[in-house]
């Protein structure tokens, strides 16, 4: 009996092993298929979720008979698209070929010898006819790291019976002192963005560039950047913050405010709407509500927009610009395709469709007169791409997060900004966190 | 003769601490050694070298993003955590968590403990349905009750009284702690009670049946035959949850990412590390915190004069 209960339990288990040996051969061999040489190569273009539909038709139109490219989506916040990156990059991780960057990440990610430079015909063709501000943002250390793809920019959005109401000329010399006093006399609001995070530092930046200052300078120089916070340019920026805090234009939800949360203030219930610098998202989204029955057509003919508002009255505006650039991985093992393809996915053509389908703006200065984009006004269109041509950059520094951290710690929340205090602590902290000696 | 002769050796045993070592047992004693060695050089592997790798890097002002820009700085980085107002700020809300759920943990577990250990009727059920929420993964956990805190869509601010509807949990530091301690007490509680209940199994029923005898009421028997004689499990058990608990972190992250001042320890060394890329500075935290995890072990070992063997019934 035991020899025989022997034999009948030991034979499921061989069957067993053969199943598992099957079906582990199975596997093995569909990944030998999978890269093995029969079919051409893929490459991995990491892309934030922007605009996906118009990236998936991009990739499938860009792929060829030496190559594949395949879409991977990265998480929606900007620090955890970086944090996600910067893991596999430091790993040496060779199925990263192609990636969708924030602009402030290209000097960082290049500065650590993860980004493959554009260099000779290629750098010369994704550069070709970029405007100034984008330009800027893919250059670090006299070379090409990435290849724009669109830009982003603010404006400043406005109610026009509101500014009609304050008696307010709302052109290319409008500051903001004049807007917040402005909102504060007529009912309105001024929206910004305020929470603690990545935006607020673009306002704080704009504002600092706008009087001639900068957070930061010398940033080639890692962390022995010279910090210029403590200023003229950083007071005028602390007490126009500390002003608006104060002011009756302030909106409730400021401290937390961000890109969304002052979108409805446009349009109250109660009140004349607000004044509201944002990026170039807002006019598709106002139209959008137009077409779905939440607003009128009446109600987005009031819709006003200018130039970024001037932080001193005696010098232009310095317009935050971002974007989306795309850079080739260090350690991809297909860098010709890959520095290929990313030409590819930005040329005017694709920038076309990315604004026509997406309102993901050109970061390519001829696109902005295709007959392409005719459903955008002629004017906003002018503007964009001025404020793109004229506008600052965030501090390009391999220790960027290391600064917006630090002065998001020191000017959050902006009810405890002050000209006194903001721009010297601010400085102080800023100087012991790139030495190393403070915890952020 | 033989008799006498054999009693005294049998009274010494107990005093002496040691058994005699006899052939058979130290033979047993290599086949254990041999038998946990595979276990042991595992555990080195996974363990050891990330934590002397960590240590390693500790010494060094070291960013990913800057790997030219590496050097060597001894024990700056810890003199800097330590000297900090940072550090202790985030190690005092750290310590608070652990003192807190701790502490609510063990009151409510132990009344878990005696419902496990005392129910007739419907036990598996009733023992199965307290055991659920440790089931559930710590993330899952702080996304539900984040929901439930919520003044959008969430229950709480509608069934608490006293609250207005649109209070904030998460817009100030005390609501937004005590949120994450909701959290992290309802996940854990019923592994707290679970330990508790294998020392309630521990107390003799024949010495609570004599004290009942003697007119013991129901608290003088707690108090004086149950709690002392489960004082090991239950120590045991805080044990067990104040190391956990000190390393508080997957709450914290998803129900505020460390927004308004609730960030413990471990996420101050995660943002060093994984946000900021500051491998340093990160490593020298995490050797910080692994050294007051041991602090904490080793303090309540000794405060509390426990004995694991004790808890184990090796005696």
């Amino acid at each position: 009996m035991a020899t025989h209960d022997g034999v009948t339990s030991r034979a499921p288990r061989n069957q067993v092993r053969k199943v598992v040996a099957l079906s582990a051969g199975a596997v093995v061999s569909s990944m030998l298929t999978a890269c093995g040489s029969s079919g051409p190569p893929t490459l991995n273009w990491y892309v934030n979720p922007d605009g996906v539909d118009t990236l998936t038709s991009l990739a499938e139109q860009c792929s060829t008979a030496d190559y594949d490219i395949d879409i991977q989506l990265l998480p929606s916040g900007a620090t955890d698209q970086r944090t996600q990156l910067a893991r596999r990059l430091a790993a040496e991780d060779s199925s990263t070929d192609l990636m969708s960057l924030d602009p402030v990440f290209v000097p960082e990610f290049a500065n650590a010898g993860w980004l493959l430079p554009f260099e000779g015909e290629a750098a010369d063709a994704v550069t070709d006819g970029i405007l100034a501000g984008p330009l800027d943002t893919v250059m670090w250390e006299d070379q090409v790291f990435a290849a724009p793809q669109w830009a982003n920019t603010q404006v400043v959005w406005f109610r026009k019976s509101l500014a009609e109401a304050a008696d307010l000329t709302m052109d290319d010399t409008v500051t903001w002192d004049q807007i917040i006093e402005a909102a504060a006399d007529n009912d309105g609001t001024v929206g910004i963005q305020a929470n603690r995070y990545e935006a607020y530092v673009v306002l704080i930046n704009a504002m600092i560039l706008g009087a001639g200052g900068d957070i930061v300078s010398d940033t080639e120089a890692g962390k022995e950047a010279q910090v210029d916070i403590d200023s003229e340019a950083g007071r005028k920026a602390a007490a126009i913050i500390q002003k608006l805090a104060d002011s009756d234009a302030a909106q409730s939800d400021l401290t937390v405010s961000n890109e969304g949360t002052s979108l409805g203030q446009m349009y109250p219930d109660g009140g004349a709407g607000e004044f509201m610098t944002n990026w170039t998202f807002v006019y598709k989204n106002y139209q959008d509500l137009v077409e779905s029955g939440d607003l009128t057509k009446d109600d987005l003919d009031d819709l006003g927009w200018a130039r970024y508002p001037r932080t001193v009255a005696d010098q232009p505006s310095a317009p935050p610009v971002g974007g989306i650039d795309i850079a080739v991985g260090a350690f991809t093992e297909n860098p010709d395709f890959a520095l290929e393809a990313a030409q590819c996915v930005t040329t005017s053509k694709a920038q076309e469709a990315l604004a026509r389908d997406e309102g993901l703006m050109p970061a390519r200065g001829e696109v902005y007169d295709s007959p392409e984009l005719s459903e955008y006004p002629e004017g906003l269109l002018d503007l964009w791409q001025t404020s793109l041509d004229e506008g600052g950059a965030r501090p390009k520094s391999a220790y960027y997060a290391l600064i917006s951290g630090a002065v998001q710690s020191v000017w959050h929340s902006p009810t405890s900004v002050s000209p006194d205090s903001t721009p010297e602590d601010s400085a102080e902290f800023l100087r012991e966190v790139l030495d190393g000696k403070a915890l952020l | 003769m033989t008799i006498q002769a054999e009693r005294p050796a049998h009274r010494e045993r107990p005093s002496s601490g040691k058994p005699v070592a006899s052939d058979r047992m130290r033979a047993e004693a290599r086949l254990g050694q041999r038998l946990v060695a595979p276990a042991i050089v595992l555990m080195l592997l996974v363990t050891a070298f990330p934590m002397l790798r960590a240590l390693y890097l500790s010494l060094f002002n070291y960013s990913l993003t800057a790997p030219d820009d590496r050097e060597f700085i001894g024990l700056g980085n810890y003199g800097v955590a330590l000297s900090d107002p940072l550090f202790w700020k985030t190690t005092g809300v750290t310590v608070l968590y652990m003192v807190v759920t701790v502490g609510f943990e063990l009151v409510i577990g132990f009344a878990f403990a005696m419902v496990m250990h005392r129910v007739i009727f419907a036990r598996g059920i009733i023992r199965t349905s307290i055991l659920i929420p440790y089931g559930i993964i710590t993330v899952v956990s702080g996304f539900a009750w984040q929901f439930a805190f919520s003044f959008q869509n969430g229950f709480v601010n509608n069934w608490l009284p006293g609250i207005s509807e649109n209070f904030n949990w998460f817009g100030e530091t005390t609501p937004a702690v005590i949120a994450i301690m909701v959290s992290e007490i309802w996940k854990t509680t019923p592994f707290m009670s679970l330990l508790l209940l294998a020392g309630l199994a521990q107390v003799s029923e024949d010495m609570i049946e004599a004290a009942k005898v003697d007119g013991a009421t129901w608290t003088q028997r707690l108090v004086k035959v149950i709690l002392p004689n489960m004082r090991a499990a239950i120590m045991v058990a805080v044990l067990f949850r104040a190391l956990d608990a000190y390393r508080i972190f997957d709450n914290i992250f998803v129900m505020t990412a460390g927004a308004v001042n609730t960030e413990s320890i471990s996420f101050l060394t995660y943002r060093q590390t994984i946000e900021q890329f500051q491998i340093g500075i990160g490593s020298a935290l995490s050797v910080l915190l692994f050294l007051s995890v041991i602090l904490i072990a080793f303090l309540i070992v000794k405060i509390f004069r426990v004995d694991l063997a004790d808890a184990r019934q090796e005696k």
